[in-house]
């Protein structure tokens, strides 16, 4: 835990959670614990003041509405675009996706992977599974599934860092852009979060020092 | 599949709701945190009761987090009369197929055939909910016995903390349901809280006190006190019929809400779903309030809830 001294000095990247529906105030939560005061993002100027953002575990359909009922659509992918660091656990997976097995909703197409909806059935189908992720040492991770979707395919460059026993990815990387189809969020293991908080502090990096170009930001994968 | 559900199954294994509740509770237990966390998932959202198919697709084009499917929604049961039961699994699964968010069912207070087959029927999330005529005047569902998640009502701090022992996965406050009257579930979500509130500042000496007084399990009235909430999600219920009734049960403290007849007794359906929708989000910004509630059409007809005799209000069924 980092002392509360060290909170929002110019070496603690900035972070928001998209506050619209879900289970955001875990998120922040969590990050709390590794020192980092995140913001509730509920508007769409909220957006230019932050370095990552997180989309929580929620209802994706409600999401996505609101996501384009309340305008954020073309200035989230504008910063994301430029280097803005995102993370969608779960229903932010799919908000985030080119696009989903069944016709509903439609995702904003931020990160190059397909997605199948409530994989698993049901809720009495949820379930926690226990899965190594590449890029977070130490032991397993216990992962929590609820109503979760997959990652059905994926695009140039996009990474699978996580995958179930049967070979279903169900967390995947490109450049600063993470997607998981559990809930970091609804445990007490933090590695998850202090993974995106580093790509966040690579976007705050690159703010502070603006030569470096849009290729090199591409090939930080 | 629930495997059985009799009482007599807590007395054989030996344990109390509550021990059950502090051994299920710990996160290498699957079971309770996915059902817990699905209401998570569900927070900052309305969840609105839909009797047809169709309405299911109005409520998830709105942005309703979940649908409640039910057969009439609560003011037409307190007109009809009768006895309410859990709705034709024809119906319920009609609703399965059309939409893809969380669909909720009622059954009757102690009725655990019907959530038996609401199980079978994979419904997401089980109502145990007095707007349905109870079938046990004297227990509750064992809910540790499904695999299937639950929402109770409760008017107090015991009434939550009673039906978190029993297995609820999520509580609401009761409120009056169909009255379209935001009075009782104000007063819920103010006692539950002012409770609460007053647990988690009490020195741990008054614990126990506390516990024999709210009639709460022990151990949860102490997890109560360690972490000043509800273990569990807790959102509004019973008589919110505008924007504003949800947004004024968010600033109170409620994690969501329930919006049973306030949406298809409206004049327009679609329009005051979004517009309950938007408020729940930005419950706490005024300027964009007065936005949301603009030319909205007639709320549903309401009855003045303090009007209504105790022996006729929903809100006391159950213990």
């Amino acid at each position: 835990m980092v002392s509360s001294l060290n909170r929002n000095t110019p070496s603690q990247p900035r972070i928001g959670v998209l506050a619209l529906q879900g289970d955001f105030a875990e998120h922040i939560h969590m990050l709390g614990e590794i020192g980092i005061h995140a913001v509730e993002v509920r508007k769409v100027e909220q957006l230019f003041e932050i370095d990552g953002l997180i989309i929580p575990g929620g209802e994706s359909t409600t999401i996505v509405k609101l996501l384009m009922r309340f305008e954020f659509v073309d200035q989230l992918r504008s910063r994301v675009e430029s280097g803005m660091a995102l993370w969608g656990t779960c229903a932010g997976m799919i908000v985030i996706a080119r696009e989903l097995a069944d016709s509903y909703p439609t995702p904003l197409n931020l990160l190059d992977i397909g997605v199948s909806r409530n994989y698993f059935g049901r809720q009495v189908d949820s379930f926690e599974a226990e899965i190594d992720i590449e890029g977070i040492d130490g032991e397993a991770m216990r992962a929590v599934f609820i109503r979760a979707p997959v990652v059905s395919d994926v695009g140039d460059g996009v990474v699978k860092i996580a995958s179930l026993d049967d070979g279903q990815a169900v967390a995947v990387k490109k450049g600063r852009v993470l997607a998981s189809s559990f809930h970091p969020e609804l445990t007490t293991d933090t590695r998850m979060h202090s993974l995106f908080v580093e790509l966040a502090r690579e976007a705050q990096i690159d703010t502070l020092n603006p030569t470096r170009n849009a290729e090199e930001i591409s090939n930080t994968a | 599949m629930a495997t059985t559900s009799t009482s007599s199954s807590t007395q054989t294994n030996g344990t109390t709701g509550a021990q059950r509740w502090k051994e299920m509770s710990k996160p290498e237990i699957g079971d309770w945190r996915v059902k817990g966390g699905l209401a998570q998932m569900l927070k900052g959202g309305v969840i609105m009761d839909v009797v047809t198919p169709d309405q299911a697709k109005v409520a998830e084009d709105a942005g309703a987090v979940a649908v409640m499917a039910l057969e009439r929604v609560p003011s037409d049961i307190r007109r009809d009369g009768g006895v309410a039961r859990m709705s034709d699994p024809d119906l319920i699964s009609g609703i399965i197929d059309t939409v893809s968010i969380p669909v909720m069912a009622k059954a009757r207070i102690g009725h655990f055939v019907e959530a038996q087959i609401l199980e079978a029927l994979g419904v997401d999330y089980c109502d145990e909910s007095e707007v349905l005529t109870p079938a046990d005047n004297e227990y509750h569902i064992d809910k540790w016995q499904y695999k299937m998640p639950y929402v109770c009502g409760a008017r107090n701090i015991g009434e939550a903390l009673r039906r978190i022992g029993e297995g609820a996965a999520m509580i609401r406050t009761k409120g009056e349901a169909g009255t379209g009257d935001i009075v009782h579930a104000v007063t819920h979500a103010r006692q539950i809280l002012a409770d609460i509130r007053a647990i988690h500042n009490m020195p741990t000496e008054e614990l126990m006190s506390a516990a024999r007084d709210y009639q709460a399990p022990y151990e949860l009235v102490v997890e109560v006190h360690r972490t000043g909430k509800l273990p569990v999600v807790n959102f509004a219920a019973g008589g919110i019929a505008t924007p504003a009734d949800a947004a004024l049960l968010m600033q109170i403290g409620v994690e969501g809400v329930f919006v049973g007849s306030g949406i298809f007794k409206s004049s327009d359906p679609a329009k005051m779903a979004d517009a309950i929708v938007r408020a729940t989000t930005h419950y706490n910004d005024p300027d964009m309030l007065a936005e949301i509630s603009r030319g909205l059409g007639d709320a549903m007809p309401g009855i003045e809830a303090n009007k209504i005799p105790e022996a006729e209000q929903l809100q006391t069924r159950g213990w």
